[in-house]
């Protein structure tokens, strides 16, 4: 095995992860950095200018306020993920939002505008965008603001380092390169995490050559959730996934069609399942008071789809892309004008897939499909872990101390904005949980957020935490042991590698060990069958989510046997223990929660129904300690600082 | 195969010791064979077909070809990406070609500046305001609770 020589980096603040919100934790940090000499690192697993979710460009920008209250976004947000959300931190990341997006266009994005020079909406809160270079743009500003010498590429960081003093305190973290020899072993006061959410926990739709072809992208390994769980941060709401209904295969983006040409979607024999489902009688009103009101929560219409699809026997649904054309181009008064106004939505459509699913684009070209000529499928995906959007996994954070009640103040505030319960550990984006909605634009913002509360803490907690060194000479070992396993076992069994093209064959089969593609593959096919994928048609109960804990324990066992014949895989192999470490914190929240509050997400077979008396008021909460490898649960109280007395729409 | 490079086109971005398909890709998925001087995707299965790759490429060697396991063959989506927009070429299985062209920035390559052009605030630590506000946010004021 090559030897590996150690990097050590001191700073005072270190950015895990410049995605969009580590990219405004870069331009609102350097800004507050430099006033108060305080020094900031990043580092990321890839290159900068592409990293994240952002990475392959986006086609909206989907939480601008323009005009609205922070109170009206709250009321849209607390509907849609059905009572679940901290008022403080979605309220203010809406009050900062709309600076985030006058930034963004100042920095180079083409946001559209109508003649007037208003900015064209998608919908209430979203704004239509020419996002090829979205990321692209964001990076620079992020990288002119802290600087090229201060960023570091192509670096996971695996583990968070506590103060040996203070195991309730953050001291570093340590990693390594994916392209050289090289542990990175990091020194600060304060981080950022901004790692991403998770993809991959469960089995996507496409196992073949689109293994690879997830809604979210398949680099996203719940690197958050693990750097904050395994640091003694308490999480919060690891049950809830979002589960988005988009077109069948590629996933390529349905808000534009729903919300801008006004498509309607159906069951296979016309059935407008969410008209039938929000009329008198309809299902919808089976799930009060969110089912009753309009928007319908992203999880209820999933619901009907599943309705449709699983009990009913009525799928595929579709999308009637056809006749919303068809009923755009009828209002045109003349031919010439028609024609005109197809061409323009005709561009308007394809540049939504092309700005962020390209893979759409290539399927629909592929199929000879032309959306003006008959309607497409949709298709709800496989559950991911993503607290910016409709979903809300993650670490229970600080909120602003001005948002906030007596009450909740004792609850929900402890000092610095977005710092997790471990002190100088602050996270922003997929990282922080219950702040449903932020997409890009508000985890931007919150990214903003955190960094003026992280140089602050910098600011007033100046000596330099210690970890202890013992720990990290474990850590290392333990950080390559895939590759050490690998040399030991790989001459025990047979390959045939002649005359192949790749270096080396894709599998292997060896008794002594096992490669990360196999461990995945393992905790998939556990997490469909009992927790709830696609493949049991998202149900679940106590019965299978035990008998999950139990084949998750032996898989967990199985990790020190993971075998890594690069860098490369050794990055998958520390992605597989990411993701297999929110696989059980996700059951374990499943378990806990005695009710199904989110229908289309998944369902509680032996709790059918929402209870709102016990459940309705709080937040599912765990800590994890590592020494002991034990959760304890604990529930968190919702508390409402305003009160909403209409929902505001899309 | 998602993205794949062809073999003639490569030139394993010459004297370097990575090409700007393995800078570039947020996967970490193209390897170059140091030996033939040719890039390829090393795990295909893993690829988002974010055609990150495609549009950096300096020789255009790289493509894609979508997921087999559920995309007819014979088709291709090719981008040209300039430095103020790009140019898409789709070519359908049945022969149709269209081609669209979108704008990606406005301001040049480089220059993004980190306050966007907004003035820095009177804010402190201590306070709620970020840097830029509330020149940025366009407004008197940040809101609070109560406003």
């Amino acid at each position: 095995m090559q030897e590996f020589k150690t990097v050590e980096v001191k700073t005072d603040l270190l950015v895990i992860g410049p995605g969009m919100a580590g990219c405004g934790a870069c331009v609102e940090g350097a800004h507050w950095a430099e006033e108060n000499n305080v020094k900031i690192t990043v580092v990321d697993k890839a290159a900068m200018e592409r990293s994240g979710a952002v990475g392959m460009g986006l086609s909206a920008i989907n939480q601008y306020q323009g005009e609205n209250t922070p109170a009206d976004y709250l009321s849209y947000v607390r509907q849609d993920l059905m009572g679940l959300c901290r008022d403080d931190l979605v309220m203010d990341i809406s009050r900062h939002v709309n600076g985030s997006v006058h930034m963004i266009e100042g920095f180079g994005l083409p946001i559209w505008t109508d003649p007037d020079g208003n900015y064209v909406h998608e919908g209430r809160w979203q704004l239509m965008i020419n996002g090829e270079s979205y990321k692209a743009i964001v990076a620079e500003a992020g990288k002119n603001a802290v600087g090229m010498d201060n960023i570091i590429e192509r670096v996971f960081v695996v583990r968070l380092l506590l103060d040996k003093n203070d195991k309730n305190r953050v001291a570093g973290a340590i990693g390594f390169s994916v392209r050289d020899p090289e542990i990175y072993v990091f020194k600060f006061k304060a981080c950022i995490v901004s790692a991403g959410g998770a993809v991959h926990v469960f089995k996507p739709r496409s196992t073949g050559e689109g293994l690879g072809r997830a809604w979210y992208p398949p680099w996203n390994a719940g690197s958050s959730s693990y750097l904050t769980t395994t640091a003694g941060a308490e999480m919060t709401s690891q049950e809830v996934v979002f589960i988005p209904g988009r077109f069948k295969d590629g996933y390529g983006p349905v808000g534009a069609w729903f919300l801008l040409f006004k498509a309607a979607a159906t069951s296979a024999t016309g059935f407008n399942y969410m008209a039938e489902g929000l009329a008198e009688g309809g299902e919808l009103h089976n799930w009060p008071p969110y089912g009753e009101v309009k928007p319908i929560p992203t999880c209820l219409r999933n619901h009907l789809m599943m309705i449709e699809m699983y009990q009913k026997g009525d799928g595929p649904i579709f999308i009637h892309t056809d006749k919303a054309i068809a009923k755009i181009a009828e209002q045109a008064p003349d031919e010439k004008t028609y024609k005109k106004h197809l061409k323009k939505l005709e561009a308007e459509a394809w540049e939504d897939f092309l700005d962020m699913t390209i893979s759409q684009a290539i399927l629909w070209a592929s199929k000879d499909v032309f959306p003006e000529k008959g309607p497409s499928e949709i298709m709800p995906s496989e559950p991911y872990f993503i607290g910016s959007h409709s979903g809300a996994s993650g670490a229970w954070c600080s909120g602003p101390e001005d948002i906030q009640t007596d009450e909740s103040k004792n609850e929900y505030f402890w000092g610095y904005n977005r710092m997790t319960t471990v002190k100088g550990l602050f996270a922003a984006g997929d990282g922080v949980g219950v702040s449903s909605h932020k997409f890009s634009s508000g985890s931007f913002t919150e990214g903003r957020i955190a960094a003026k509360a992280a140089v602050k803490y910098c600011v007033e907690n100046p000596d330099m935490p210690e970890f202890d060194e013992a720990e990290v000479d474990k850590l290392k070992e333990q950080i390559l042991l895939p590759l050490k396993h690998y040399e030991e076992h790989k001459a025990y069994t047979t390959l045939g590698t002649t005359d192949k093209k790749y270096d080396l064959p894709v599998e292997e089969v060896n008794p002594n060990y096992i490669t990360p593609k196999m461990a995945i593959f393992r905790l998939n096919k556990i997490m469909d069958e009992y927790v709830a994928g696609w493949g049991s048609q998202y149900n679940c109960s106590a019965i299978t989510l035990n008998i999950a804990l139990d084949l998750l324990k032996l898989l967990k066992e199985d990790l020190s046997k993971l075998a890594a014949r690069n860098l490369h895989e050794l990055m998958r192999c520390w992605e597989d223990v990411h993701r297999i470490q929110i696989a059980e914190a996700h059951t374990r929240h499943k378990l806990h929660r005695e009710e199904t509050r989110w229908p289309g997400y998944y369902y509680r077979s032996d709790f059918k129904k929402m209870d709102e008396d016990n459940w309705g008021k709080v937040f599912v909460n765990s800590i994890y300690d590592a020494e002991k490898d034990e959760f304890t649960m604990r529930n968190r109280p919702i508390i409402h600082l305003v009160e909403i007395k209409e929902v505001v729409g899309m | 195969m998602p993205s794949f490079v062809i073999d003639e086109k490569c030139d394993g971005c010459k004297g370097g010791d990575k090409t700007a398909c393995m800078y570039i890709c947020p996967n970490d998925l193209m390897v170059l064979d140091a030996d033939r001087m040719k890039a390829y995707n090393s795990e295909p299965d893993m690829c988002w077909e974010c055609y990150n790759c495609v549009k950096i490429c300096p020789t255009q060697a790289v493509e894609v070809r979508g997921y087999a396991d559920f995309t007819p063959l014979g088709a291709s989506v090719v981008p040209m990406r300039g430095t103020e927009d790009i140019m898409w070429t789709v070519k359908f299985r049945g022969g149709t070609i269209k081609r669209f062209k979108f704008p990606i920035r406005t301001t040049p390559e480089g220059e993004a500046k980190p306050d966007g052009g907004f003035d820095v605030g009177p804010g402190t630590l201590d306070d709620q305001l970020l840097f830029t506000e509330p020149a940025s946010l366009k407004a008197d004021k940040l809101w609070t609770l109560g406003d």
